[in-house]
């Protein structure tokens, strides 16, 4: 498989994860529903930390931003340092088994959860309710799935 | 091994420049609201996946239109005549007092009031942003929505238009944290305020001195005072109205008569200004005048 066409697998499944992103779900399953994005993102910097790091997490963060309709530049933000983190450190995060992984996942997560807060915080009088933090358990639970789905994925379509 | 960054800017000045670049946006589109003439473009561009995410569900629709049975169509078109025509004769009265009124505002010199023009409009389902209360809708500035525009349905106020994009637009519900609306008691005419408290089912009407005259079950309805929303539409019920000596104000909160978690059908309306209210929305196709800062006059608005 020649190269553009194994970097448009990675930008399909950033576009799929925006759509789960914005999905309507029903209201009492909508606190749980986990962040794809940060999700796929993060897989794609572990996998491949040269291909996709900060620039395409912010830029993927902003068209979140438009598509949510929040303030432009808080979810591009957040995103941009958990890429910067996980990039840092992918090798050690790649030698951790999957569940340890998602603990790491979750970690970031709250990161970058606590991150868009306070930069929406700061530009507007928000209130923090506690279901925002809900899905985090989710995103870490889903995550062993995602990373053998997305495994499975780049392996087939020999994604490099 | 190939080198991990070989190619271009190292990691650290990406985050930088990325850092930079995001605090810019945030404080150019917050601050400043820079965006906003390209808010339209933008939203526009990021529509398809809108409707992509919004398909399941169509698509259930229209599945669960098709199956429904012979019976039940006959029931439900027999209590739809039946509900038309009980309207139907309300309307007779109603055109009757319609006339009546205009007459006797004529008498007292006040201006007559015109019929707005409307349309309906459907919720996209899809997801927004968890701070905000906002709904996606399925017409934009392809159909003459203009940014604050007065989103009602059939129980009462929804919330203005926020941004608008060529085939979709978002609305703000009234009960954002951003929003308010003036608002009469309908009871005894006093004037207030309603602002959002990011509670779908409560409202803040702030400012009220102890001695006001004010029950629980009054009803507050569109004042027309801010120019934005059409005088006359209902809002909330007040349900709960308490002091305490210690504070200046009373404090007051209402449930918005529209439930805000389970609408689907939405109406827009264009505020008839104009001498000629029902042939073409002349305001909506000219945004320029309207073009300052949405957040800040939903406020006042």
């Amino acid at each position: 498989m020649d190269r553009a066409n194994s970097r448009g697998m990675i930008y399909l499944s950033i576009i799929v994860a925006m759509m789960l992103a914005i999905l309507p779900l029903p209201a009492q399953l909508d606190a749980f529903r986990p962040d794809w994005l940060t999700l796929v993102i993060l897989y794609w910097v572990l996998a491949l930390p040269h291909r996709v790091n900060v620039g395409t997490a912010w830029v993927a963060g902003l068209i979140l931003d438009i598509l949510l309709g929040s303030t432009l530049g808080v979810r591009a933000l957040g995103l941009a340092v958990i890429t910067y983190v996980c990039a840092m450190n992918y090798q050690l995060i790649r030698n951790f088994s999957v569940w340890q992984q998602a603990v790491v996942i979750g970690v970031l997560t709250v990161s970058c959860k606590l991150l868009i807060f306070w930069a929406e915080h700061l530009v507007s009088d928000i209130i923090l309710v506690p279901q925002y933090f809900w899905s985090i358990i989710s995103t870490m639970l889903i995550w062993p799935w995602v990373f053998l789905i997305l495994r499975r994925t780049r392996r087939h379509f020999g994604v490099s | 091994m190939k080198p991990m960054f070989g190619r271009g800017p190292s990691l650290q000045l990406r985050l930088l420049l990325a850092v930079v670049a995001s605090v810019s946006l945030i404080f150019l589109d917050s601050k400043l609201d820079l965006f906003s003439p390209y808010r339209v473009f933008l939203n526009s561009l990021v529509s398809p996946l809108q409707y992509m995410a919004n398909a399941p569900s169509q698509l259930f629709d229209t599945v669960a239109g098709k199956v429904i049975s012979r019976e039940q169509l006959q029931a439900k078109n027999q209590e739809l005549e039946q509900q038309v025509f009980l309207i139907r004769s309300d309307l007779l009265q109603m055109e009757n007092l319609k006339e009546e009124n205009n007459r006797l505002r004529q008498l007292l010199g006040s201006p007559v009031r015109q019929d707005a023009r409307k349309m309906v409009a459907e919720i996209m389902e899809v997801d927004s942003d968890p701070f905000t209360h906002q709904v996606v809708i399925d017409k934009g500035s392809l159909n003459g929505v203009f940014e604050g525009q007065p989103v009602v349905n059939d129980q009462g106020v929804v919330g203005q238009v926020l941004r608008v994009g060529s085939t979709t637009s978002r609305v703000l519900l009234i009960t954002d944290n951003s929003h308010g609306i003036p608002v009469r008691f309908q009871r005894n005419d006093i004037r207030a305020l309603a602002n959002g408290t990011g509670d779908l089912e409560r409202l803040d009407i702030p400012f009220i001195p102890h001695s006001t005259d004010i029950k629980e079950g009054d009803m507050l309805v569109t004042s027309g005072l801010g120019g934005r929303f059409p005088e006359g539409y209902p809002i909330a019920v007040i349900d709960r109205f308490e002091y305490d000596e210690g504070m200046p104000y009373a404090r007051v909160d209402a449930k918005p008569v529209v439930s805000l978690d389970r609408i689907r059908y939405l109406l827009l309306l264009w505020p008839s200004e104009s001498p000629d209210p029902v042939v073409t929305p002349e305001p909506a196709v000219s945004p320029e005048p309207d073009n300052a800062p949405a957040k800040s006059e939903a406020t006042n608005g």
